[in-house]
């Protein structure tokens, strides 16, 4: 008789590429080869990201939005995973995933537009900033609730295994919402299934002021794959070229085998988590600080297209200086608000007679 | 928590963070944190938790971060919540008290702008109070925690910020009163929460303009207090609902319902209820300031009333 320990002696190692300096780690792992083009879109997009970041988080401090997520630290983990993907792949993100939205084409001005709630948003205004949603970029709309994008990835991956479609759902999580019951319901179900779903887990080491000691025991969230029989992944989410070279092992799985696939992508919260937090409160100023400066995957990735000779400081301003002539507050500001029409639409496809007398109601005050 | 060592808090970020409408600020340092537990995000876990934990003598406090979240809880809350005691011969009792902001706040978007009081108002076994000022938040609160029975108490949003100077000492408000807010002579105005507000400040205007508005705030949801509710509709003949709940199967449809079967001899004109439409709520400022009953809104309904 023996038991099962609840750990192993040692944790699963981290599947890294780059080292802290931005140059490959010596005598390291194989990893599937960026080319120029590549390598500069993802170093473009992540600072592009970057900046958005920072406008927006300072437009909630002034009172323009109501409220915003950043991404920092997180940047090469969402944007890198979105480039190993095609268009046609769905993507189910939890709430901080706003860089594979716009590695897949989503402008800063319609990024802008969803954060006022005027009338050019896809969304009609209808929610919260930061719940992105584009159909035609196969990236759908954020729902506040955690995990409950889960048990919806496999119901995705489902149809698209009945269809035998070339693509696979990816819904990412962060390391909070694997404590949800749908968490557990999304993988089990899509292990039984064969479904086509790769899970993301962001896990940045914070839920608002939850550290991930006091969110579950077991060693991260890649060892909890094996309870559903799913192959999993940890990697360095700070590691631009380990993430893309993950995701697209794990996209081959997914498809060619027809299978759920896990991904635990290790990073750290470098910004509150949301304008609504101040996460000084909890963790001390000198681990924001080391992880905001010392691993930032921007940096890290910069130095290696650098290295490469893909890039130059005369890119690097360029780049800034064109990205925030595309960041117009201003322009999203002054853009109306969504009609009173618009308030009754889309709750059904036609309205029924109760919302057609409310919007009478309504119009005669 | 100081007067009874059994009573605790569950739920996420209540601990050292103060919970994230700061309601539990500064217990965890004072009672500890097993007594304020931070849980793993898990709503239908951790409220089955209060459930077990409250059915083995403690009297757990569980925060719902936004009522809306609660919706993952609705399984532990009507099947077990509210019919443990009833399926067990009286066997278990389960004092739990479920609590947590709702409402439609300011810009916070659909999944945060639930009225979960309509949804849960059909459970059997569970009572409903919505405080609304910081002397009934007290008092029911407590009254709550020492009931017996599941009590769910509705807090708003926008009300956190409220001051007002209150009573140190230990007293309750009962869970099945209403409150008298400003006796009137012309008509009933029911409502509660933060449409209570909304309510005070078209009672202004309607004095103004020579009214004498009787406003009663419910408090108790689930069941009313007919008695306090039936002497007012005795007295004016006319009554108004406000409320934010949404037009079907609101606390206000519930309320028109209940009246109409017990006072109906008593009214002098159809029962208006003034609710938000049946819209998820928008985040758009203005697409959202008109789904909630403004006091320009409940002026007329009164004046329409009063004809």
């Amino acid at each position: 008789m023996k038991f099962i320990s609840g750990s192993y002696d040692k944790r699963i190692p981290c599947y890294r590429v780059l080292g802290d300096d931005g140059e490959l780690i010596k005598d390291g792992s194989d990893f599937e080869k960026v080319n120029k083009e590549l390598a500069v879109k993802m170093y473009s997009d992540m600072v592009c990201l970057q900046i958005m970041d920072t406008f927006m988080y300072e437009a909630q401090r002034q009172g323009r939005i109501s409220f915003y997520m950043t991404s920092f630290g997180e940047e090469a983990a969402t944007i890198s995973s979105a480039a190993a993907l095609t268009k046609d792949d769905i993507i189910l993100p939890q709430y901080r995933e706003p860089g594979a939205l716009l590695w897949r084409g989503f402008t800063l001005q319609e990024f802008v537009n969803q954060c006022f709630g005027n009338k050019d948003d896809g969304g009609k205004g209808r929610q919260m900033p930061v719940h992105y949603g584009s159909r035609k970029h196969n990236f759908v709309t954020v729902s506040s609730p955690i995990a409950t994008q889960l048990p919806q990835a496999a119901g995705m991956a489902y149809s698209l295994k009945m269809d035998k479609k070339d693509a696979c759902v990816v819904a990412f999580i962060g390391d909070g919402g694997t404590s949800e019951g749908d968490f557990h319901a999304g993988l089990n179900f899509a292990a039984v299934m064969e479904a086509p779903v790769i899970f993301v887990c962001r896990n940045n080491g914070w839920a608002i002021s939850t550290p991930t000691s006091d969110q579950f025991r077991s060693d991260g969230v890649v060892v909890k794959g094996q309870a559903y029989g799913i192959p999993s992944i940890r990697v360095d989410g700070t590691d631009a070229l380990a993430v893309y070279s993950a995701i697209r092992a794990a996209r081959s799985m997914a498809i060619n085998e027809q299978r759920p696939v896990l991904v635990e992508s290790l990073a750290y919260r470098v910004g509150h988590h949301s304008t609504s937090d101040d996460s000084t409160k909890y963790r001390s100023l000198n681990e924001i600080e080391h992880w905001k400066t010392d691993r930032d995957p921007v940096n890290k990735f910069r130095k290696w297209v650098e290295l490469n000779g893909w890039w130059s400081e005369r890119d690097e301003a360029d780049l800034r200086s064109s990205i925030k002539k595309q960041a117009t507050i201003q322009v999203a500001e002054g853009t109306e608000k969504p009609p009173l029409t618009e308030l009754f639409t889309d709750v059904y496809d036609l309205p029924p007679s109760n919302l057609v007398e409310q919007e009478k109601l309504l119009r005669q005050t | 928590m100081e007067r009874d060592p059994r009573v605790c808090v569950m739920g996420e970020d209540v601990g050292h963070y103060g919970g994230s409408y700061k309601v539990t600020k500064g217990l965890a340092t004072k009672f500890g944190d097993l007594r304020v537990l931070d849980t793993p995000i898990a709503e239908n876990s951790f409220t089955g938790m209060g459930i077990g934990a409250a059915m083995t003598g403690l009297r757990p406090v569980v925060e719902g971060m936004n009522m809306g979240f609660l919706l993952l809880a609705f399984n532990q809350i009507s099947n077990n919540c509210g019919m443990l005691h009833y399926t067990s011969g009286g066997q278990f009792t389960i004092p739990i008290v479920i609590r947590g902001p709702g409402g439609v706040g300011r810009q916070l978007g659909a999944e945060h702008s639930q009225r979960l009081e309509s949804y849960f108002q059909s459970i059997p076994g569970i009572q409903m109070v919505a405080c609304s000022t910081p002397y009934n938040a007290k008092g029911l609160m407590k009254a709550a925690i020492r009931s017996e029975n599941p009590v769910i108490l509705f807090e708003h949003v926008l009300l956190y910020n409220l001051k007002e100077r209150i009573p140190d000492e230990d007293y309750i408000c009962n869970l099945e009163e209403a409150e008298m807010v400003r006796p009137g002579e012309h008509v009933t105005i029911l409502t509660y929460s933060r449409m209570r507000y909304h309510v005070m400040q078209a009672a202004k205007t309607l004095v103004n303009k020579g009214y004498d508005p009787e406003v009663i705030d419910i408090r108790s949801l689930k069941p009313f207090d007919l008695y306090t509710i039936g002497n007012s509709v005795k007295k004016t003949h006319r009554v108004l609902i406000v409320e934010e709940c949404m037009r079907t199967g609101g606390i206000g449809a519930s309320l028109i319902a209940a009246i109409t079967e017990n006072f109906n001899d008593y009214l002098d004109a159809p029962i208006m209820c003034l609710s938000s439409q049946d819209v998820p709520t928008p985040y758009a400022g203005t697409l959202e300031e008109w789904t909630v009953v403004q006091p320009a809104q409940i002026v007329a309904a009164v004046e329409q009333l009063c004809q």
